[in-house]
């Protein structure tokens, strides 16, 4: 069967009854602005004006060619809107490029330097098996192989003094094996050089005297943090996606100006924050990973607009599902991050990247997921996905693996003729037969039982992840609000809350493109991170007070390249720990400078901020054990607003309620007459008892008993838990 | 549509989802240790284990962080504790301790913690987790004592606190006796912390199912994984096997001498005709003999299997009181691992004569790690007038030789293997203590050659920054005796160990490294797999580009040259 390239574009009208959120800055202009998500699988277009006019269009990635894909999809939204690409005044762009470099090992030439005696760091990590029992276990390859990783003769001590300068004699070779062998960008990492970058940037110097054009990238400036393997995995990957980057990135903003663009190409960053093109090409390993981060955005976004001060974002699509914490309208951030998990997702399968990053947690759990009953009796359900090609057995096109997706159906949550907004019909009896062979027959269970086992199997999963993954930042999930988006978000968040003990659900308005709204939605923001060993019972604030202040020249001149103007906001924080511990916590530092004094209220905040981050975290503090700092970090920031209008109701408010249909209980595991209701007829204030089905184009809400559903002035759908269940 | 009553539909589907729950609040469990942990062995290494048990003692599941020779000596060491505190007298906030090596798991510096888990005022499970101590008094971890009396501070079991309350006395006691007394107190209260998170995370699991009780949950569990366990076993042909390994030992040669018999559904391991006890500190307690083996059993025969008291209990092992494998107090038992990591490279020997099963090659198996002690102890710098000017530092950074090459791929360079732990950054090493690496880097040649090569092994090249003399706690292997390949793969390299002054140092003891000088070891490779003329041309010549095998070695091993013009023949 044939895909058209344009699947589909949405249009929402929308009042303009409110303009208190407009206001605006330099840094949002109050006209049409777009943002462009290229995923694996689709690109997604979000086409919004200041007014609140709002249009959007999803088509298929173009592999080999991404920008065409871009440029189409720019092209239908334009002309939903009846817009020339002359009157958007931004386009924020995220994609997908650097990631798939990394995972399909379709990087530059690299060459790797550095010191002498550790050529091997890349490949020896941490000489450790990501999985105890499997004995055949292929480690990930490093992005440089060894023949291409060269060694000079140098070497600086932890406190940055040089215990061997640097021997420019043994740079030679280096740069013959350059021009010997086509290399197209080079990496350069030297031990301790956080501490120390002289010996990193003399090094840059002599390789660009000999080759001007050659894209270096040096550790001290991609992640200057201590750990070797993490910080030369970094810089290798941003030298080995930096050629592609840039060329694509130089290819669309002129494909862009030739159809009349003369607005700002933005790009989005893992940190969920908006940077120049220019960033972008000089630190491109900042790329991994932005599409998830514009989710995590959008989900931020929600979260304000509806008033959850502590949220969890839940982005469950084809293939995996995404979590990500929000506390007061923010997504977590971290530092670390893994990309190409090879091994169903496990950690320690992948390549380590220190960046600034959104923090969320990614698991092979998605419509697509394939289940099946391992040798003890239970049901396994991913990493492994049926795609979307061939895609759930339901969907006819070849596929014979039982999905989620099928599950789905056979629990009656999916309507097969509704499916895609009935653009397709899916097949129900494959549902119920692959999900009868592959899971009922080896349980001798009934198939309505099977399919229940697999979403329980499911959910369970995706609620482990995300328990892991607030435990890992000290945090719970009392009083937050789920918010659910992605194509199988809504048919899977109620169980999950459940698992999570969460009693208020969300799913927003076009979440089928919610990475690229969440685009629109982000701030210009720029992180700087650097390592500098302290104690807190010896400060040096001088030195300190200087390195923040270096740090934030950095980042402000960063936003305030992106954003036009200074930033609004530079907030600081310090990694700290216990003196002996290895893992540190982050801390938010006051915005004054730090003191040397003894006992002063710098120094007395910061002791209080640890103490209370270590209860939240793992529990009672320690007494008596010093604090120490090990690396610091500054972000400056430029909000972007939320413009986002009330929906106009449905001008002839017909019933919303269109059918019934049976669909099986979750908890109870018996059948339900559940009212299904068609979304776009629900108005605002609109109130709904569960069991119900609340069906739209893109996905169904399933409301369970003891739920009920309202329906805000966004469009947000909210359910909330109004009995106890069982 | 066949109609089961709903409740025990829901039970079938439900418990196995409870059980990947159990594993997720395991794992949580051990990842709260690894952060914060004070000793870099938990904190960087993960050289630690974390359980659950039922109230009967037995492993209802354990986290996949673990080290094999903690999580399945854990898993005996609970039903001790309960023989000394019935869990009939246990209270809230109760933690108890040992590391009492014949008890627990095989040495002095392994700490184990078990804490009773209770819901609604009702003892439900207990959690458990053990973790390793750099120093724990005496003379340090070697092979070097006589008895285990000379090894450190030993904690029968014992009670850590009652409802709540901390025994300070115990805390007193170790802080007298081991060198850095913040972090090792730090480490014991962080385990005690580890648990209770897993008991709160227990209790809100059986909240949210009212009417599932853990006890038949662990029943569950317990019953699936044996059943799948005796599968796999009765899959395999039944007669006994043989094998037997040498090690270099430390005054002579210690032999591993196995039996590995397959009756059915159970598998007895008999290790009778092994070395008598060792005069040092190379002996094992039978909880660690039966650990690794029982490691070696289950990777080789059922890997997907989880790991707890069921799949172990088709595992028997057996070894005479009196061998190197069964050693009664007060023998030295301190470095028990460099015989230990060898149990499953002995299984696995054994395996590979049972029809129809592929297993890898040996591998360097024992952990090559650099412990090393600085300060007043040792010396000070030259130039410095005071030995106690000099910085006390006790340090232990683990590195891995080469595995063995698999039945269809090569063997994993520089990976720990059986023990699940991770290498220490170089930079972090230099934070923690005041030595320099010079050298960390893959040993070309080393991997034994074969169709497919064995994993390399490496060298490491370590000092202290000032120059000052330190001691170096030798605890290698493989000197003597390298990993053997298999399937007419050949042997990988033996190790060696020296100062990079070139004076050879003993593989195994306590020994100084002069002023200004520094300690190398090379590691062992991984034996090969397979007829190394059976490697395609063009793997050897990869090999030879990435500098993993010598052009020389090409030519003696595989009879592979490089002609004139670059091209690569056999």
């Amino acid at each position: 069967m044939t895909v058209p390239s344009l699947l589909h574009t949405e249009y929402e009208r929308v009042m303009q009854k409110d303009s208190g959120q407009g206001g605006g800055g330099a840094a949002d202009p109050g006209g049409w602005r777009m943002g462009v998500d290229i995923g694996g699988t689709f690109t997604d277009i979000a086409l919004e004006h200041g007014d609140g006019r709002f249009h959007s269009a999803k088509l298929l990635t173009t592999g080999a060619e991404p920008a065409r894909a871009v440029l189409d999809g720019v092209a239908a939204a334009c002309k939903a809107a009846g817009i020339g690409l002359a009157e958007i005044g931004r386009i924020i762009h995220g994609t997908t490029l650097a990631t798939n470099a990394v995972i399909e090992r379709r990087g530059a030439e690299t060459l790797f330097v550095t010191t002498e005696g550790f050529r091997d760091v890349l490949e020896m990590g941490s000489e450790s098996r990501f999985e105890q029992y499997d004995l055949n276990i292929v480690k990930p390859q490093p992005l440089v192989r060894r023949a291409r990783r060269l060694t000079v003769r140098e070497r600086i001590d932890v406190n940055g003094a040089a215990l061997i300068p640097l021997d420019e004699a043994s740079v030679g070779p280096v740069l013959d094996a350059i021009a010997a062998e086509g290399i197209e960008s080079v990496a350069i990492g030297l031990l301790h050089s956080y501490a120390n970058p002289a010996h990193e940037r003399r090094l840059r110097e002599l390789i660009l005297a000999a080759h001007p054009e050659l894209p270096v990238s040096l550790s001290c400036e991609v992640s200057p943090e201590m750990r070797e393997y993490q910080r030369f995995s970094t810089t290798v990957a941003n030298a080995y996606v930096q050629p592609a980057v840039a060329a694509y990135l130089g290819r669309l903003k002129q494909a862009l100006a030739d159809d009349g663009f003369a607005g700002a190409l933005m790009v989005m960053l893992s940190n969920g924050g908006l940077g120049t093109v220019d960033t972008a090409i000089r630190f491109p390993v900042r790329l991994i990973e932005s599409g998830p981060a514009g989710g995590a955005i959008y989900a931020a976004a929600v979260a304000r607009q509806t008033g959850a001060a502590k949220a969890v974002s839940f982005d469950m699509g084809g293939t995996t599902a995404k979590i990500c914490l929000i506390d007061d309208g923010r997504p977590q951030s971290a530092r670390d991050f893994e990309v190409d998990r090879a091994y169903r997702f496990k950690r320690g399968s992948g390549l380590p990247l220190r960046i600034p990053v959104v923090e969320m947690v990614e698991i092979g759990a998605g419509g697509g997921s394939l289940c099946s009953v391992d040798g003890l009796g239970r049901i396994a359900v991913g990493p492994r996905s049926a795609g979307s090609d061939p895609g759930p057995a339901c969907y006819a096109r070849g596929g014979t693996g039982a999905t989620v997706t099928d599950a789905d159906v056979v629990l009656g949550r999916i309507d097969p003729a509704g499916f895609a907004g009935g653009a397709m019909r899916l097949d129900p009896a494959a549902a119920e037969r692959t999900l009868g062979a592959d899971v009922g027959a080896p349980l001798d269970l009934d198939t309505a039982t099977a399919a229940l086992g697999v979403a329980e199997m499911v959910d369970e999963n995706m609620a482990n992840a995300a328990r892991e993954h607030a435990v890992e930042h000290g945090k719970d999930f009392d009083g937050r609000t789920l918010i659910a988006f992605g194509g199988c978000a809504p048919l899977h968040a109620a169980r999950v809350a459940d698992k999570l003990g969460i009693d208020r659900i969300v799913v927003p308005r076009g979440a089928g493109v919610g990475s690229a709204i969440g685009f629109l939605r982000a701030p210009v923001a720029f992180e700087v991170a650097r390592s500098l060993y302290q104690q807190l019972e010896s400060l040096d604030g001088t030195a300190v007070a200087a390195l923040l202040a270096d740090m934030r020249d950095e980042a402000a001149s960063f936003v305030e390249t992106a954003a036009g103007r200074a930033p609004e906001r530079v907030s600081y924080a310090a990694f700290m720990r216990y003196r002996g511990q290895s893992h540190e916590i982050m801390v938010p530092l006051p915005d004054a400078p730090p003191d040397s004094r003894d006992r002063n209220p710098w120094s007395e905040a910061v002791a209080d901020a640890y103490a209370a981050a270590y209860r939240r975290q793992y529990g009672p503090p320690i007494d008596g054990v010093p604090l120490e700092f090990v690396a610091w970090t500054v972000r400056a920031e430029c909000r972007a607003q939320d413009t986002t209008r009330p929906l106009e109701d449905p001008e002839e408010p017909a019933s919303p309620e269109i059918a019934a249909r049976r669909i099986v209980d979750t908890s109870a595991g018996t059948p339900l007459a559940a009212a299904v209701f068609d979304r776009d007829r629900l108005h605002s204030g609109q109130t709904v008892a569960g069991p119900a089905v609340i069906v739209e184009a893109q996905t169904s809400t399933i409301v369970p008993p003891g739920y009920t559903l309202s329906c805000d002035p966004f469009g947000s759908l909210t359910l909330e838990r109004t009995a106890e269940e069982q | 549509m066949t109609e089961m009553p709903a409740s025990d539909r829901l039970t079938r589907i439900r418990y196995p989802v409870l059980w990947n729950r159990l594993t997720a609040i395991v794992e949580e469990q051990a990842r709260s240790l690894i952060k914060t942990a004070f000793s870099e062995t938990v904190s960087e290494a993960g050289d630690l284990s974390a359980g659950v048990f039922d109230t009967r003692g037995r492993m209802v599941a354990q986290a996949v962080t673990g080290t094999p020779g903690h999580v399945n000596s854990m898993a005996a060491a609970v039903g001790y504790f309960l023989e000394k505190f019935p869990a009939a007298g246990m209270k809230p906030g109760d933690h108890f301790i040992t590391n009492d090596p014949w008890l627990s798991s095989g040495h002095l510096h392994d700490i184990t913690v078990v804490s009773p888990a209770f819901h609604r005022n009702e003892l439900v499970a207990l959690f458990a987790c053990t973790c390793h101590q750099v120093d724990i008094g005496g003379l340090g971890q070697c092979p070097d004592g006589r008895s285990i009396y000379e090894e450190g501070l030993f904690i029968p079991i014992m009670r850590l606190a009652r409802e709540g309350v901390f025994n300070e006395d115990l805390f007193e006691i170790v802080r007298a006796n081991v060198r850095q007394p913040d972090p090792v107190e730090g480490d014991i209260r962080s385990y005690a912390t580890c648990n209770q998170l897993g008991e709160r995370r227990l209790a809100a699991m059986l909240d949210e199912y009212g009417d599932v009780r853990f006890d038949a949950l662990a029943d569950f569990i317990l019953e699936r994984s044996r059943d799948a366990m005796q599968d796999a076993i009765r899959a395999l042909p039944d007669g006994t096997y043989r094998n037997t390994l040498t090690l270099d030992g430390i005054d002579r040669p210690v032999i591993l001498d196995a039996a590995l018999t397959i009756d059915g559904e159970r598998i007895v391991i008999d290790f009778d005709g092994s070395s008598p006890a060792s005069a040092y500190g190379v002996n094992l307690v039978m909880n660690y003999t039966l650990a690794y083996t029982a490691f070696g059993v289950r990777a080789a025969v059922a890997p997907e299997i989880p790991n707890n008291a069921g799949s172990l209990a088709p595992v028997e092992v057996r070894a005479p009181l009196g061998s190197i494998l069964n050693v009664e107090k007060p023998r030295p038992v301190s470095a028990r691992h460099i015989i230990g990591q060898f149990l499953p490279d002995v299984v696995l020997g054994c395996l590979a004569k049972v029809p129809g099963l592929e297993v890898p090659a040996e591998g360097a198996a024992c952990l090559w790690g650099i412990q090393v002690r600085g300060g007043p102890e040792i010396g000070a710098a030259p130039g410095m007038n005071r030995d106690s000017d000099a910085a006390a530092f006790d340090l232990l950074s683990f590195n891995s030789g080469g595995s063995g090459a698999r039945p269809a791929v090569d063997g994993l360079s520089a990976t720990a293997f059986p023990s699940g732990v991770r290498a220490l950054p170089v930079e972090a090493i230099e934070t923690r203590a005041p030595v320099v690496v010079w050298r960390k880097e893959l040993r070309p040649d080393s991997g034994g050659a074969g169709k497919y090569r064995g994993g390399l092994g490496q060298t490491v090249e370590m000092g202290t920054r000032d120059g000052a003399p330190f001691a170096l706690f030798a605890m290698y292997d493989r000197v003597e005796n390298p990993a053997r390949g298999r399937n007419g793969g050949a042997d990988g390299a033996a190790g060696a160990v020296a100062t990079a002054g070139g004076s050879p140092l003993r593989p195994k003891g306590r020994q100084i490294v002069g002023a200004g000088d520094r300690v190398r070891v090379d590691l062992p490779g991984g034996g090969g797999h397979g007829d190394p003329h059976d490697r395609p041309v063009e793997a050897v010549a990869a090999d030879i580009a990435e500098g993993y095998v010598s052009a020389e070695a090409a030519r003696h091993r595989y009879g592979v040259e490089i002609g004139d013009d670059g091209a690569v023949v056999r």
